[in-house]
């Protein structure tokens, strides 16, 4: 281990804040459903979430073997540089998609890195197109529908199975088996995505000339990988967790259970067929899943629209901020050292902006991240107006009477608004000081 | 460009196949356990039947084999 130069060591330190941010952006895979049905409460979901993880990163090193020599042609002259460059890529799309609340490929957004440095250090020779598409833009396109089809599917059928049931007796077993769902998306998520920074790691380690190619990642690499991802899981990323689990749709115990299992059937039988599908999209797609399957259920396609605009940017525009901090690199340490000091100045920037709205497990469950938006508000009254499993048959009928009355609502609230309005500009066109009458309409509107 | 439509395939299948069999079974299982959701609750005091319980502890013990042969394939 004496060989590891300061450039080596910066990566390995950069290598394991991604894997540290990777944790944390995906807590919401396995813990978001899990949460906001109340299967488990926020704190004690992430901490088994963690748990999970680590022990995940210890079972098989089979994908760190695989992750470094698919995409990225090894042999091409990559330079531990192009790494660096490829992580901070990635780790800045990780942070600015965790301040938006939306759930995007970790994988993805560390493939973007890693091509985009490549690109620009080694030229496209360096970069195995076909692999892309394959490993990349395939399974990101399927893996929603196929977890969503399957979801629909299981939804559908387990409450027409247990229509007739009290749902409060049910409530109790759909929970149970979803946190066995969750506890095997968590694990397979530990073996998957640990992975992919130890097989970054042993990359490092063998362009610097440290260990031989094609050798095992070393019991250190494991060990800190695997810490790594459990403490960014156990940290858990609260924005996302809320969007997946209250923003796209509202999430009842047979549904939690449902997307949950569809999550882990689909994740075990892609990657035990040898058709990796992403954790993220597959998790996002059961969720939408099961919001369509339950009779009465809204998805909110303007909070999807812009979680399926993020995994379409994620690619190029990890690649971009890595193409900027390859040709940085270029320039020698100096250059190394600028993208470092930049690197950790976005970050602060980020997490600067995020304490402005923090949500963490006191407030994730919370109504409030949607509601600014008419979509959420429409929502929360059909919500309130019919609760959909007790509702039955009649769910329907309860919903669009949802519906009229917030569409009531809402010209009323316009119209409130105009009252308040032509009032202030009344005020303003007589230039009286306001009467307290006056100001108690502007202040109630 | 190759595109391997077969496993693609085969995921879809199997996945489909799985999800729905987990749910619809794990959810036997809950129906076998829980009391129907009537007004009055006359079945409350006995609640489900003995036949019932065992049948539902039978789906429950189907799903567990699920989850480990699921385990098993992460760890293999």
């Amino acid at each position: 281990m004496e060989h590891i130069t300061l450039l080596i060591g910066i990566v390995i330190v950069t290598a394991l804040v991604f894997d540290f941010t990777n944790g944390f952006h995906d807590t919401a895979n396995a813990m978001a459903t899990t949460i906001s049905t109340g299967a488990l409460g926020p704190r004690v979901a992430v901490a088994m979430s963690a748990v999970l993880n680590l022990v995940g990163a210890f079972l098989s090193v089979e994908v760190a073997k695989t992750i470094s020599g698919g995409i990225i042609d090894e042999g091409s002259g990559i330079q531990p540089e192009v790494i660096f460059a490829g992580l901070v890529g990635a780790i800045l799309w990780n942070l600015v998609t965790w301040l938006a609340g939306l759930p995007s490929s970790s994988s993805h957004a560390l493939f973007g890195g890693l091509i985009g440095a490549t690109v620009v250090s080694v030229g496209m020779d360096g970069v195995n197109g076909d692999a892309i598409v394959m490993k990349v833009l395939i399974p990101a396109v399927a893996a929603p529908v196929v977890a969503g089809i399957a979801t629909v599917a299981a939804t559908r059928l387990t409450y027409r199975l247990a229509d007739n049931r009290a749902a409060e007796d049910t409530a109790k077993g759909y929970r149970a088996g979803q946190i066995a769902s969750a506890a095997l998306v968590s694990l397979a998520h530990g073996t998957n995505d640990a992975q992919k920074t130890m097989g970054v790691i042993t990359l490092a380690l063998v362009t610097g000339g440290v260990i031989a190619p094609d050798s095992d990642p070393p019991m250190w690499v494991i060990v800190s990988a695997g810490l790594a991802i459990a403490l960014g899981t156990y940290l858990g990323g609260w924005r996302i967790i809320r969007t997946m689990g209250k923003g796209i749709t509202d999430i009842q115990p047979p549904q939690g259970f449902a997307a949950q299992t569809g999550a882990a059937t689909v994740i075990l039988a892609s990657s035990h067929i040898g058709f990796a599908l992403s954790t993220t999209q597959v998790c996002s797609g059961a969720v939408m899943g099961a919001g369509v399957g339950r009779k009465g259920g809204v998805v909110r396609w303007s909070t999807a629209g812009r979680m399926v605009a993020a995994w379409a940017l994620t690619l190029p525009a990890a690649g971009l901020v890595a193409d900027a901090a390859a040709l940085l690199d270029d320039h020698g340490n100096g250059g190394i050292a600028a993208v470092a000091v930049l690197a950790v100045l976005g970050c602060g920037v980020i997490w600067l902006l995020s304490r402005r709205k923090p949500v963490d497990a006191s407030n994730v469950n919370a109504p409030g991240a949607e509601s600014a938006e008419p979509v959420g508000v429409v929502t929360a009254a059909v919500r309130s107006v019919a609760p959909p499993p007790a509702g039955k048959t009649a769910s329907a009928a309860d919903a669009t009477d949802g519906t009229d009355a917030t569409d009531d609502a809402d010209t009323s609230n316009a119209h409130a608004s105009n009252v308040s309005g032509s009032t202030s500009g009344k005020d303003a066109s007589s230039e009286s000081a306001p009467t307290p009458a006056t100001a108690g309409t502007g202040s109630t509107s | 460009m190759h595109i391997d439509w077969a496993a693609l395939g085969q995921v879809f299948g199997v996945s489909l196949a799985v999800t729905v069999g987990v749910v619809g079974v794990f959810t036997l299982g809950i129906i076998g356990t829980s009391r129907t959701a009537q007004p009055q609750p006359q079945a409350a005091a006995g609640g489900a039947s003995p036949v019932a319980r065992t049948g539902a502890y039978a789906c429950f013990a189907l799903c567990a084999a699920v989850v480990a042969y699921g385990i098993y394939l992460i760890v293999a």
